[in-house]
């Protein structure tokens, strides 16, 4: 079993378009209802398979490096295994959905109407991978466009296709930096963002955004707790001596008027 | 007192909470029986709906009142609000019990409720916020614990939950400030699905100001409401100086706001008169800065009524907020309008009447109101009727019967 961080590589321009990896996952994943068209990823369908100009394209998890949704999970049912692929453990999840409002490319599907539901996205074949093996979409793709490998050889051979080939590819290996980087990796004709299938995504891993903040919330506590305590107590003291100062100028004017009768409830 | 007018009133609020009660078990069996799709609107798109925008979001921002009243006697010895420390104290362990019971409905698999306690992730906010609500409870409770204490005349407890006050407060103070602003990072790692007038790495700022902002308007609110339902209330010196304290954090958040706008860039969006400035202009405009402008007049804060509109105003607005992040910041990244359901509502409904049921129980029959006749006959000795809002520095001794 490797630990080398692996990843897909997607070619849409070699993609013909056959449903053989649509087919195959969902086989695999235990969804044989005879539905093999799909367009929509959905809580029984891991990944799609779309046309646009005479290209197929797929969508599917990203596998991202720094996944958002594993980061968000508050019970750690997501996890980035070594690997390369982001794992899900029903049993850990209690079902907060945040990880399907975090993911930058709305990829979870959430079983709605399952009154035990779990959380549903393509797992990259996590049991097979877990073994040695490859994701199901990659072993059944005929046409080289769906393969699977180290993420730093798909790397090397996505831009080793946009070279030997410049007309026929935008010259971007999309996941080799959006968000900090993806372990499913998109070669394209055009830009994806043309495709309304994927808006621009700036290069930042997202986690760090809330991780900046968290980050200091150990230190904020323990100074917070620290000097409002002592804040507590200097207001009460000023306070107390106040009253104190007060009462003894009052005690005076009482003792010089000689009518020795005030009312302090203390 | 109007002796025909209440008894009719009450009856008519007594069935309709009766009605709720049952929407509510229907509705319960519904949800359990066959899954969220069933009884919500939230979709993939929309996975989070009405339950989070407003009965966890609002739910936790309208309990405030309970940590900044608490701090401000405790903490900043403001002695003269200690009328107040116990009604807000109530509400915010109503409060936040009612959010708890919410997420058994939100949470897909709620007898996991639990699993933060021993499966950690703490790189996720939402950790941390479970965390803290946790601990803030466990504190809402034993400060709570007092009253119920004091009833059961057990003076011993009493006394050991007396000492315990001060560190308590510390702790709760922490813990909200933490889980307050929390529910503003969690938004944070969506910058491409928020839209950009409610995005701002400010988020955890605005949200804690506006949460210790409308606990002090709830304090005015619930004030006015139990004098309705119970004939018991706060005196109105009392909650003119909240509402003096009110009109000075509006400010604060009022520039914050613009302020943070102008950071960002986003003035020009603000005035588009697109939907989403159109809805973020209703919740600055006449739910937030109209309130500002009010309350900053005595003539506002020392009259009943206005000073209970304005506080309105502001309950108003902080709810629009919280709403428009939690929904209509979304829409036009996923595309589509999120309506909640009928039963995504009736279920709002539900743990809203509960709660109305338990303060209006606890307030008869727990010492959460300073006794009525005593506090008269104080208030007629120690406060002078002119002397109040004015002059926060110039403390007073109100006697208050700690029996
Ligand atoms: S694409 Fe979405 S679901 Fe997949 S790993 Fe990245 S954040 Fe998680
Ligand atoms: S729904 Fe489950 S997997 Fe997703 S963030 Fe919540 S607990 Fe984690
Ligand atoms: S990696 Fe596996 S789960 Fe993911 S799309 Fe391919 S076959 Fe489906």
């Amino acid at each position: 079993m490797s630990k080398r961080p692996m990843a897909i590589l997607f070619d849409m321009t070699v993609c013909a378009g056959c449903n053989a990896c649509v087919e195959a996952c969902r086989e695999g994943h235990g969804f044989s209802d005879g539905k093999d068209e799909i367009h929509e990823l959905a809580a029984d369908a891991y990944c799609s398979l779309n046309e646009k100009e005479d290209y197929s394209y797929r969508n599917l998890c990203r596998h991202c490096i720094a996944p958002s949704c594993a980061s968000v999970c508050p019970v750690g049912a997501l996890e980035k295994r070594p690997e390369g692929p982001v794992s899900y453990d029903a049993g850990k999840c209690m079902g907060c959905r945040y990880c399907v409002t975090a993911c930058p490319f709305s990829i979870p599907r959430y079983e709605w109407d399952n009154p035990i539901p779990a959380v549903r996205k393509c797992d990259m074949c996590w049991d097979h991978v877990e073994q040695g093996g490859i994701p199901r979409c990659a072993e059944a793709c005929r046409y080289d466009a769906t393969l699977f490998g180290p993420r730093d050889e798909m790397l090397a051979e996505a831009w080793s296709r946009i070279e030997e080939d410049p007309d026929e590819y935008y010259a971007h290996v999309y996941g080799e930096h959006e968000v900090g980087g993806t372990s499913v990796l998109f070669l394209t004709p055009f830009p994806l963002e043309e495709l309304g299938f994927q808006k621009r995504l700036g290069n930042e891993s997202l986690p760090r955004l809330t991780w900046d903040v968290l980050d200091k919330i150990p230190g904020f506590a323990v100074t917070a707790a620290a000097g409002l305590m002592a804040l507590g107590w200097i207001i009460r003291r000023r306070d107390e001596v106040g009253e104190l100062e007060a009462r003894i100028r009052t005690d005076r004017v009482t003792a010089n008027s000689k009518e020795v009768r005030h009312d302090d409830r203390r | 007192m109007t002796t025909a007018a209440r008894p009719l009133r009450l009856s008519v609020w007594r069935g309709v909470f009766y009605a709720l009660m049952a929407l509510g078990i229907v509705l319960t069996y519904i949800r359990f029986t066959q899954g969220l799709g069933a009884v919500s609107n939230m979709s993939d798109r929309y996975p989070w709906g009405l339950w989070i925008g407003f009965d966890l979001l609002c739910g936790v921002g309208l309990a405030a009142g309970g940590f900044v009243v608490t701090a401000a006697v405790y903490i900043f010895d403001l002695e003269r609000f200690k009328p107040i420390v116990r009604p807000a104290i109530l509400t915010a362990f109503l409060g936040y019990l009612l959010v708890c019971l919410a997420l058994v409905f939100d949470l897909g698999r709620p007898w996991n409720i639990w699993h933060p306690l021993i499966m950690w992730n703490p790189q996720s906010v939402m950790f941390e916020v479970a965390w803290c609500v946790m601990l803030y409870s466990t504190v809402l409770t034993l400060e709570f614990s007092g009253m119920v204490f004091e009833r059961l005349g057990w003076t011993k407890l009493v006394r050991y939950q007396h000492a315990l006050t001060f560190p308590l407060v510390i702790v709760g103070v922490v813990l909200s400030t933490l889980h307050q602003s929390s529910l503003g990072t969690v938004y944070l790692i969506v910058p491409g699905k928020l839209h950009a007038l409610w995005y701002t790495p400010l988020l955890p700022v605005i949200f804690f100001v506006s949460a210790v902002t409308v606990g002090l308007a709830m304090v005015i609110v619930e004030s006015r409401l139990s004098s309705r339902a119970l004939g018991r209330q706060l005196e109105m010196p009392l909650l003119s100086s909240v509402g003096h304290i009110l009109s000075g954090l509006l400010i604060l958040l009022v520039g914050l706001r613009f302020f943070d706008f102008w950071n960002c860039g986003q003035l020009a969006t603000l005035f588009d008169f697109s939907y989403e400035s159109r809805l973020a202009l209703l919740e600055l405009g006449p739910l937030l800065i109209l309130p500002m402008f009010l309350l900053a007049s005595p003539r506002v804060r020392n009259n009943t009524r206005w000073l209970y509109g304005a506080a309105l105003l502001v309950v108003a607005g902080f709810i629009v907020n919280r709403l428009n992040v939690a929904i209509t910041a979304f829409e036009s990244a996923t595309g589509g309008h999120y309506v909640p359901s009928f039963a995504e509502v009736g279920i709002t409904l539900f743990i809203v009447a509960l709660g109305f049921g338990a303060f209006t129980l606890a307030a008869k029959h727990l010492p959460v109101y300073p006794d009525e006749e005593k506090e008269e006959a104080s208030s007629a000795v120690v406060t002078p009727p002119t002397a109040h809002a004015e002059a926060p520095n110039q403390r007073r001794r109100i006697a208050i019967p700690t029996s």
